[in-house]
């Protein structure tokens, strides 16, 4: 896969002025973003034509536990016509996160957030339908934050295992 | 009027539930429901070691485990950095029976998708010359569906004496039975009229919404991960990436994506026989050679992050994975499911369709509810 590396970090700090952090040890090559920024990165990613990241491949949430008190969501893009993979990572804190949501400029990103949603109660602003799409509709908790406890009981129905 | 399409209906392949808002005939709004298949992999892979996850990933894509395994074999191998150290054999092993398991998914694919717009006959054809393969691959492995066959690092054990035999025996038999497929089933003029101009994927729209595998080569995109990022042996083999053309209607519609999958079995076969050409030549079987020999006793990947795909019959396949460097626990592990982000596409495309047409699309689409609920 061709690197290109300084051009591509000089092209994300270019669109916003805020301080921008390598990923240490991340492959594909990825930057951590404000989380504020992440809506304007991400849009002049997609139209500015020297960068033209036209897929969203993946969102990856992630939780790092309660002594960090942090949570990070991981965007994956690919450019189709440069051949170029992008990691964007933004930290959030673990009570209440809030993100921008990216569904505007890829529809890719509509069943990605709702799947952090579902598994890490990570809220999606402006996300036209912000559901939980795999566990049930009455759920409680999100099960893949660190601290999540199985429930004993679901419907009245004593789980054993 | 709402009607509920599933979850339990042969032509949803699985437990998915449409909520189908229509006027009449025609469908105004289509919401899948998701998830009744839902086993938790993320949670569990996040209590085991990287090596027992791999019979977890074998249940996602049940109709294709070998490229699942491949996969995450693929990534493990790349955090722990040994990834140029697996023997070639090993790996054209690998590319031999994930292109077996493609050809089997392809079918499945191909031949459900006839039952689905009432075709009966090629499904039974098309389950006969399956499980061919499937035999082969329990020769192999001692699985039929779910192998637990490509381990990190390796193998779980060599291929058995003969296998390559029965392996071109079967190439030989099968190559005929496609074209026999393709001649009932792909060029049936009641398939035609069934599949052509409907659920019509502009390639724009496929692009945005994250579209990879058989559907965006249909709509006309030459997208092949094997060739674009040349992973494992794909680079020393030759073979070609149908596109969709548009010959029964427009640049993919319904029948492109069924002819593209038809045209993908030839190209799974011509890299089949070039493995087995490998398998018997430069890299033959000898009595020292211990498929099992770089295979890491203990897997602990130095801290880092990774994300990898690699082509499924169904599209793009990638796992994320974020090793803290301390223990062999994956800190996380998640799946971007083929199935799951092309499913999504499914309200886009079938608005103000026939309530028939509703089944040609969602059957072209492909899925696999053990990937999309995973």
């Amino acid at each position: 896969m061709p690197e290109k590396h300084e051009g591509l970090v000089k092209l994300i700090q270019s669109f916003s002025t805020e301080g921008m952090v390598e990923i240490p040890n991340s492959t594909p090559f990825g930057v951590i973003i404000k989380s504020e920024v992440l809506f304007t990165v991400c849009e002049q990613l997609h139209k500015n034509p020297a960068a033209y990241f036209d897929m969203l491949s993946c969102i990856t949430g992630i939780d790092n536990g309660v002594e960090a008190g942090t949570m990070e969501v991981i965007y994956h893009l690919y450019s189709i016509p440069f051949n170029q993979s992008l990691a964007l990572k933004v930290i959030l804190p673990r009570d209440n996160p809030e993100i921008e949501s990216v569904n505007s400029i890829w529809k890719s990103a509509n069943w990605l957030e709702r799947e952090v949603y579902d598994m890490f109660g990570i809220v999606f602003k402006n996300h036209p339908d912000l559901r939980r799409i795999l566990m049930p509709a009455d759920w409680k908790g999100f099960p893949l934050r660190k601290d999540y406890k199985h429930e004993e009981y679901y419907r009245g129905m004593k789980i054993e295992y | 009027m709402i009607i509920n399409l599933g979850p339990q209906h042969p032509s949803t392949h699985g437990v998915l539930r449409l909520e189908v808002l229509s006027d009449g005939e025609i469908i105004k709004e289509v919401v899948p429901h998701i998830g009744y298949l839902h086993r938790c992999f993320e949670k569990h892979a996040e209590s085991l070691p990287f090596n027992q996850v791999i019979p977890f990933v074998d249940r996602m894509d049940y109709v294709a485990a070998m490229n699942s395994e491949h996969a995450y074999a693929m990534g493990v191998e790349r955090m722990l950095g040994i990834a140029d150290q697996i023997p070639k054999r090993v790996e054209y092993i690998r590319v031999l029976v994930a292109e077996m398991n493609r050809i089997a998914s392809h079918l499945i694919a191909v031949g459900t998708y006839g039952l689905d717009l009432g075709a009966f006959t090629p499904f039974f054809w098309i389950m006969r010359d399956r499980e061919h393969i499937l035999r082969l691959l329990e020769w192999a492995s001692g699985a039929r569906m779910l192998y637990n066959y490509i381990w990190i690092g390796g193998l779980f054990y060599d291929l058995p004496v003969g296998f390559e035999k029965r392996c071109r025996e079967f190439i030989t038999y099968f190559k005929p039975k496609v074209a026999e497929l393709e001649t009932i089933l792909i060029d049936n003029k009641i398939f035609i009229d069934r599949t052509a101009n409907v659920g019509v994927l502009p390639l724009n729209l496929a692009i945005n919404n994250g579209i990879t595998g058989p559907m965006i080569r249909a709509s006309g995109l030459r997208f092949d991960l094997r060739r674009v990022d040349g992973y494992s042996v794909y680079p020393e083999l030759e073979f070609e990436i149908p596109i969709g053309e548009g010959r029964m209607g427009t640049v993919g519609d319904c029948w492109d994506r069924s002819w593209v999958r038809v045209k993908e079995i030839y190209e799974s076969l011509r890299i089949m026989d070039q493995c087995l050409n490998k398998l018997e030549g430069d890299h033959k079987r000898t009595r020292e050679f211990d498929p099992q020999a770089s295979v890491p006793k203990k897997i602990r990947p130095k801290a880092q992050e990774l994300y990898v795909r690699a082509e499924n019959p169904k599209g793009e396949l990638g796992y994320f994975f974020r090793a803290d460097g301390k223990s062999d626990i994956p800190f996380r592990c998640k799946a971007r499911a083929c199935s799951f982000v092309n499913l999504s596409i499914l309200p886009e495309i079938s608005r103000g369709v026939l309530i028939a047409d509703l089944i040609a699309i969602l059957g072209s689409i492909d899925i696999v509810l053990g990937e999309v609920d995973r």
